[in-house]
C-alpha cells in the first residue's frame, strides 16, 4: 500500500517566535501505526493540529490521501478522524447525540447501526443515553474515539489516548487501537509512554524540539539501536574477573555471582562464542544464561540526549 | 456546500434550547407582563396616546426589539463561546466545514430562537392590549433581518470574549442602553429638540422606528431610512465575520 499521509519540510511558526516545527518531512503508509514520540513541548500536539487544520502551518506542505490539507482542506478532513489530547465535550450532552453529532458535522447522513457498531465495540452502548459529565475519564476518552471514529475515517489521531489512564484500561484502548488496525484504519498517535509505542506501534518516529529526529520501522529500530546485555550465572561466585577475560569487560555483580557481557547487535561478530569458550576454559561453570535488549526507552533518551549534546 | 454538517450545528444548538424551553420562554413572557404592569398601566395611565396609538400599544414593538436584540445577542455569542469554553471547538475546526457553514448553523439557531421568543412576547402583549398590524410582511421583513444581524453581531462577541463576563458586557452595557435610549418606550419626537439630534446617532432608532412602523404607519425616521440601517448592520456584521475566519482571530493559533 501507499503513503497515505505525506508531509513536506512543515514549519510552524508562533507569533511569538517559538519555532514549534522546524521542517518536518515523513511519510505515513496506509494502513500502518505510527507512534510519535517526544518528550512534552516537542511538537508532537503542534504536528498533528497542523495536520487536522486547527493550527494553520507556517510553511511546506502536507497531503492527506493525496489531498493538500490547505488548498484541498475539505477532501483532506474527510479522511481523518482526531482524538483530542484534552478531554473536550459538551457535559450535558447525551453520548449517542454528541457522536451523532460527529457525523452530521462530516457531512454524513443517520447511520444508526453503524454507530450503534462503533458505542459497542468501545464498550459505550450501556452508557448511550448518559449524559458524558456522567462519565469517568476513560470512558469520556472512549467517547472522543467513538466522535472520531463515527464519520468512518481513514486516518485516525490519537494524541496521547492513554494520558492519565489506569494500566487496565491503557490496555484495552490498544486493543481497540490493533482493532483498528485490521479493519485498515491507518493510525498516528502520540505519547511519551515508551511503553505505548514498543506494544502497538508498526514505526516510530522521535520528535524533539520541532524536528524529526528518526522515523524507522520499530522492530528495526531496536535491532539496529539495540543494545544486548548477556547475563552469566556462575554456579561458584568469583572474587575478581580472571585476567584472560579482561578484553571483555565483564561487569561483575551481585558479589560475583553474575557477569554481565555488554555487546553492540550491530557488530560483525558479538563476540560470544569466543567469550563462551574462553569461560569453559578458565574452568568457570555456569548455572543460567541470559540475554537482555535495551528498551526503546533506553533508545528514546539516548537520541533526546543526543540532539540535545 | 456541507449542507448536513449546517443541520447539525442548527439542531444540536436547537436542542440546548428545547432542553430548557420553559426557562427559555418563560423569562421573555414574565418580563413582557412587568413592562406592562410599569409601563403599560402604572405610566400609560397618564399618556393616554403617542401619535395615535395608545401608549400600551406603542411600547410593543419596542419591547419586542428589546428581547429579540439581547436574545438573539446571548444565544449567538453563548453557542460559540461554549465550544470554546469547553474545548470542543477542535471538532469544528478539524471538520470538513467552513466558516460560512459554523456561522450559518450557529447564527441560523440563535436567530431562531430569537424569533421564537419575539412572537411569544407578541402573543403575550395581546392579552394586554390590542394591535393591529399594519403592514405584516414589513413587520416580519424587520424582525427576521434584526434577528439575523444581532445573532451576526453575538456570533462576534463570543469569538471575542476570552470569559463570561466579557460575554455579558457588550449587550448590558452597550446594547440594553441603546434599546433603552432609542424611542423603545416614547416617542423621539417627545424629547427636547437637541435631544432629538442627539438620539438620530443611536442606530437603535433606527431598527426601533422602522419596526413600529410597521405595526402603526407611525415612525420617527423614514421606514427607507430604517431598512438601510439594518441592512448596513447586517454587512457590517457579516464583514467583521468574514475578517474573523480569514485570519483566523482567537480561534486558530
Amino acid at each position: 500500500m501507499g503513503a497515505i499521509v505525506e508531509v513536506e519540510n512543515l514549519t510552524k511558526t508562533y507569533k511569538d517566535g517559538l519555532i514549534a516545527l522546524g521542517g518536518v518531512s515523513f511519510t505515513i503508509e496506509a494502513g500502518e501505526i505510527l507512534a510519535l514520540l517526544g518528550p512534552n513541548g516537542a511538537g508532537k500536539t503542534t504536528l498533528i493540529s497542523a495536520l487536522c487544520g486547527i493550527t494553520a502551518p507556517s510553511g511546506g506542505h502536507a497531503r492527506i490521501g493525496g489531498h493538500d490539507v490547505v488548498r484541498d482542506w475539505r477532501a483532506a478532513r474527510r479522511l481523518v478522524g482526531l482524538v483530542p489530547q484534552e478531554v473536550a465535550l459538551e457535559p450535558f450532552e447525551r453520548v449517542i447525540n454528541t457522536v451523532r453529532f460527529s457525523r452530521g458535522l462530516f457531512g454524513k447522513g443517520r447511520d444508526e447501526a453503524l454507530i450503534e457498531r462503533i458505542l459497542r465495540q468501545l464498550s459505550l452502548w450501556d452508557k448511550r443515553n448518559a449524559s458524558t459529565r456522567e462519565l469517568s475519564g476513560g470512558m469520556k476518552r472512549r467517547v472522543l474515539i467513538a466522535k472520531a471514529l463515527c464519520h468512518e475515517p481513514r486516518v485516525l489521531f490519537l494524541d496521547e489516548p492513554t494520558a492519565g489512564v489506569d494500566v487496565e484500561l491503557r490496555r484495552d484502548m490498544w486493543e481497540v487501537v490493533r482493532e483498528l488496525k485490521a479493519q485498515g484504519v491507518t493510525i498516528i498517535l502520540t505519547t511519551h509512554y515508551i511503553e505505548e509505542a514498543e506494544a502497538i506501534a508498526d514505526r516510530v518516529a522521535v520528535i524533539n524540539k520541532g524536528e524529526i529526529l528518526l522515523v524507522e520501522n520499530k522492530a528495526n529500530l531496536m535491532r539496529r539501536m539495540g543494545r544486548k546485555t548477556l547475563r552469566i550465572d556462575l554456579v561458584q561466585p568469583v572474587d575478581t574477573v580472571p585476567e584472560a577475560l579482561a578484553a571483555y569487560d565483564l561487569e561483575r555483580i551481585e558479589e560475583g555471582a553474575a557477569l554481565l557481557y555488554h555487546y553492540d547487535t550491530r557488530g560483525d561478530g558479538t563476540g560470544i562464542t569466543r567469550l563462551l569458550q574462553a569461560l569453559a576454559r578458565e574452568g568457570l561453570c555456569l548455572r543460567d544464561i541470559e540475554t537482555r535488549q535495551s528498551s526503546l526507552e533506553e533508545i528514546f533518551v539516548g537520541l533526546v540526549q543526543e540532539g540535545a549534546a | 456546500m456541507n449542507l448536513r454538517a449546517i443541520w447539525a450545528i442548527y439542531t444540536y444548538e436547537m436542542k440546548r434550547f428545547f432542553r430548557t424551553i420553559f426557562e427559555s420562554l418563560l423569562s421573555p413572557v414574565i418580563s413582557t407582563t412587568l413592562y406592562f404592569v410599569v409601563f403599560g398601566a402604572a405610566i400609560g395611565g397618564r399618556i393616554e396616546e403617542v401619535e395615535g396609538v395608545s401608549y400600551g400599544a406603542f411600547i410593543v414593538p419596542g419591547l419586542i426589539m428589546l428581547s429579540v436584540m439581547t436574545q438573539a445577542i446571548s444565544n449567538a455569542s453563548f453557542g460559540i463561546y461554549f465550544p470554546k469554553f469547553i474545548g470542543t471547538i477542535y471538532e469544528h475546526l478539524s471538520a470538513p466545514v467552513s466558516s460560512f457553514e459554523i456561522v450559518t448553523g450557529y447564527v441560523g439557531a440563535a436567530a431562531t430562537k430569537s424569533l421564537v421568543i419575539g412572537a411569544v412576547i407578541l402573543m403575550t402583549a395581546r392579552l394586554f392590549v390590542e394591535i393591529e398590524i399594519m403592514h405584516p410582511s414589513m413587520m416580519v421583513v424587520f424582525l427576521v433581518m434584526i434577528c439575523i444581524s444581532f445573532a451576526l453581531f453575538g456570533f462576534i462577541i463570543g469569538i471575542w470574549s476570552e470569559n463570561f463576563q466579557q460575554l455579558q458586557l457588550v449587550p448590558l452595557l452597550v446594547v440594553t442602553p441603546l434599546v433603552f435610549l432609542g424611542g423603545a418606550f416614547y416617542s423621539v419626537s417627545m424629547l427636547p429638540p437637541a435631544w432629538q439630534v442627539v438620539t438620530l446617532f443611536n442606530p437603535v432608532v433606527y431598527l426601533i422606528s422602522g419596526f413600529r412602523w410597521a405595526f402603526f404607519g407611525v415612525a420617527d425616521v423614514s421606514p427607507g431610512f430604517s431598512l438601510a440601517a439594518v441592512a448596513v448592520f447586517f454587512a457590517l456584521c457579516l464583514a467583521a465575520v468574514w475578517v474573523i475566519f480569514r485570519t483566523g482571530y482567537r480561534i486558530k493559533s
